[in-house]
């Protein structure tokens, strides 16, 4: 595997980036992990070392990972009253504003994940840079290194307010405007916050609290048991023709 | 003497040049553009965050809505991420059938693309021109799907269901009579593959036509020469995918650089650009819609000659088939399992892209282990290109900005997400 273009690709940023950059191969997927604070240095050395050449930033993204890996459903266990009902749990779809989790803090809850693309090498590499602080996520921006982020890191702060230090033009895209609360959270209701409807006595149209409840139809389950090499197996046997 | 002051003027976001709901504030110094800020997200419909909320199958419906003119290249990169985390692989049938229609999907949009293009630049008949090609495409996906555009098609481990032993014939009504309906039925005795096959020997005809309405016609070529110009150096900065960078001269095309599905396979040629204008960039999408013509012609040779399974044979994640439910009790259970939790894909984050029309259309998935996604991100083609807009038409006229919106192939359905 070793000489693999992926794993060599990994190998050279390990000898060129030491300690700065934790990188792990996936399905022949580079991931880095870097702070906050090399972000700059390390992505301009991308851009510019000829043994690298990420020329292009394809995307950036914003992630949320307040409750990451959190079940609604214990498949597990077995109480005497039977199987859990998978109704328990504070998935983004069973809270409205009012009731939505506070202060529950996660330790490196914001990520942003950078996905590059090298044109002459025909490589790709995932970044993904931590905040420091969840009240207050703030990451360095990369508009200086590839300007088309602009509007990458303006829709991570819409949707995650993770905040680009140093954008030149940090507002909302995606959401309406004045908007209140940043959607894409975990702990943003999915049915929203406010709903819009033409009013014919004042002539225009109005904002009101959302009207829907909050419902789930499918529980999150985790569920160990039922992989692949389960369904494999079951198929070598054959038992359904025996 | 007059002082001359610069003016704002509000472009959108109901304009018909605006392909949709676009919002342009432009400062303009006279008929010059100053400054250009797009406004968008009045599409913004949290697709993402639904897709977080659900099962994984049932999102592949979103991925349909989002670039709305090429709805199986979306289908497409959703479900290679789903497919990259469980590890699976669809059989090589149901991998040709894909880039037959990824195929199909870029000539419909390109189709779309040229129509509305130069119907904003003035040139009424060829919208006309290309949404007769355009049905007769639109009937394979009605077809195969039984849908017309919002087909959810691709599955993870496959496609939905094998390509139809016949094709719907039209019935005689006011509209279709005589001559015109044997004409229209004539493709339509055999199967699905001999429908194609018609089409495809026909098609660079109609490309043709389309050519001889626009290449060398001089006010085509006056609002499009030279105008939008993009360097290379400019569309990397940019994030700028697909026919954009091959406008300019740089030969990237995924379906030649990190193939997927069956690409390694065909004999096609990369159309690239020289002059990086909208000029270009008209040629390359002409260029691309006769060499999707062939792909498709290498797949329906190899479609009718090998047939096979078109899914995995893994209840895990594909549905046992409707004779195996009614006689067997654990199909039954998978079939109730499928449908109601889903399945459970393992703990991971993958990047699958794809070369959809526009440019590189790539789903970032992350999942925690559970049976719906933990963080989906798509990344659009149109986005990152329309954000460049206001680098771009500086400088330019305000008809420009029209032949440069037309030029980036704009689906607000993607762009806003």
């Amino acid at each position: 595997m070793s000489d693999t273009p992926a794993t060599s690709l990994a190998e050279r940023l390990a000898a060129r980036f030491g300690d700065t950059l934790m990188i792990s191969t996936q399905r022949n997927e580079i991931t880095a992990e870097l702070a906050a604070a090399d972000l700059i240095a390390v992505a301009t050395a991308l851009r510019d070392e000829p043994g690298f050449r990420f020329s292009e930033l394809i995307d950036l993204c914003g992630v949320d990972y307040l409750g990451y890996g959190q079940t609604e459903w214990d498949t597990t266990d077995i109480s005497w009253t039977g199987f859990s009902r998978g109704v328990e749990g504070q998935a983004m779809g069973r809270f409205d504003w009012a009731q939505r989790p506070r202060g529950d803090n996660e330790p490196r809850r914001f990520a942003s994940v950078v996905h590059l693309l090298s044109i002459e090498h025909n490589r790709r590499l995932r970044l993904r840079v931590f905040c420091a602080d969840d009240s207050m996520p703030v990451v360095p921006s990369l508009t200086q290194v590839w300007p088309g982020v602009n509007w990458f890191e303006r829709e991570a702060f819409d949707l995650y307010g993770i905040i680009y230090d140093g954008h030149p033009d940090l507002r909302r895209i995606l959401t309406d405007y004045g908007f209140v609360g940043h959607p894409f959270r975990k702990d943003f209701p999915l049915i929203g916050n406010v709903e819009v409807r033409y009013d014919p006595e004042q002539k225009r149209v109005i904002y009101e609290p959302v009207s829907i409840e909050p419902r789930v139809l499918v529980p999150r389950t985790i569920r160990n048991d039922a992989d692949l090499m389960q369904a494999k197996a079951e198929a070598a046997d054959d038992w359904q023709r025996n | 003497m007059q002082e001359i002051r610069n003016y704002t003027m509000n472009f959108g976001p109901q304009h018909p040049a605006a392909h949709g709901v676009l919002r342009l504030i432009m400062e303009m110094d006279g008929e010059t553009i100053i400054r250009a800020d797009p406004h968008v997200g009045l599409l913004h419909r949290g697709t993402e965050k639904l897709a977080e909320s659900k099962p994984f199958n049932q999102s592949i419906g979103y991925m349909d809505r989002l670039d709305y003119v090429s709805m199986m290249c979306n289908e497409h990169a959703y479900v290679k991420a789903i497919e990259n985390l469980l590890g699976i692989e669809a059989p090589e049938r149901a991998q040709y059938i894909r880039t037959m229609f990824d195929e199909i999907t870029r000539i419909l949009n390109h189709l779309m693309w040229i129509g509305s293009n130069a119907l904003d630049l003035g040139a009424m008949a060829v919208f006309l021109y290309a949404f007769r090609e355009r049905e007769e495409l639109m009937d394979v996906y009605e077809a195969v799907s039984g849908a017309r555009m919002h087909a959810t098609y691709y599955r993870p481990g496959g496609v939905y269901r094998d390509l139809p032993a016949q094709m719907s014939q039209y019935r005689e009504s006011p509209w279709h009579k005589g001559n015109d309906l044997k004409r229209l039925n004539s493709w339509r005795e055999g199967s699905m593959l001999d429908y194609l096959e018609a089409f495809t020997s026909d098609f660079p005809s109609k490309v043709d036509e389309y050519e001889d309405l626009l290449t060398n016609n001089r006010i085509w070529k006056q609002r499009t020469v030279g105008i939008g110009v993009i360097s290379p150096e400019l569309a990397q900065q940019w994030g700028m995918t697909g026919v954009m960078l091959r406008g300019s001269g740089v030969e990237w095309d995924l379906r030649k650089k990190q193939p997927y599905a069956k690409y390694a396979e065909m004999d096609f040629d990369i159309p690239v650009g020289v002059g990086g204008d909208c000029y270009d960039r008209y040629l390359c999408r002409v260029e691309e819609m006769r060499q999707s013509n062939r792909i498709i012609q290498q797949c329906v040779k190899w479609l009718k000659a090998n047939p096979g399974p078109v899914m995995v044979e893994n209840f895990k994640v594909a549905p046992p088939s409707r004779v195996e439910m009614k006689e067997d009790m654990e199909a039954m259970i998978h079939h109730f399992k499928l449908f109601t939790e889903g399945y459970c894909v393992p703990a991971g984050e993958t990047y699958a892209a794809v070369e959809a029309p526009k440019g590189e259309f790539g789903c970032y998935l992350v999942s925690d282990g559970a049976n719906k996604p933990f963080r989906v991100h798509l990344r659009a083609p149109g986005f990152a290109h329309l954000s460049s807009m206001d680098t771009i038409v500086r400088g330019h006229m305000l008809a420009d900005v029209v032949a440069m919106i037309g030029t980036y192939d704009l689906v607000f359905g993607e762009v806003d997400r």
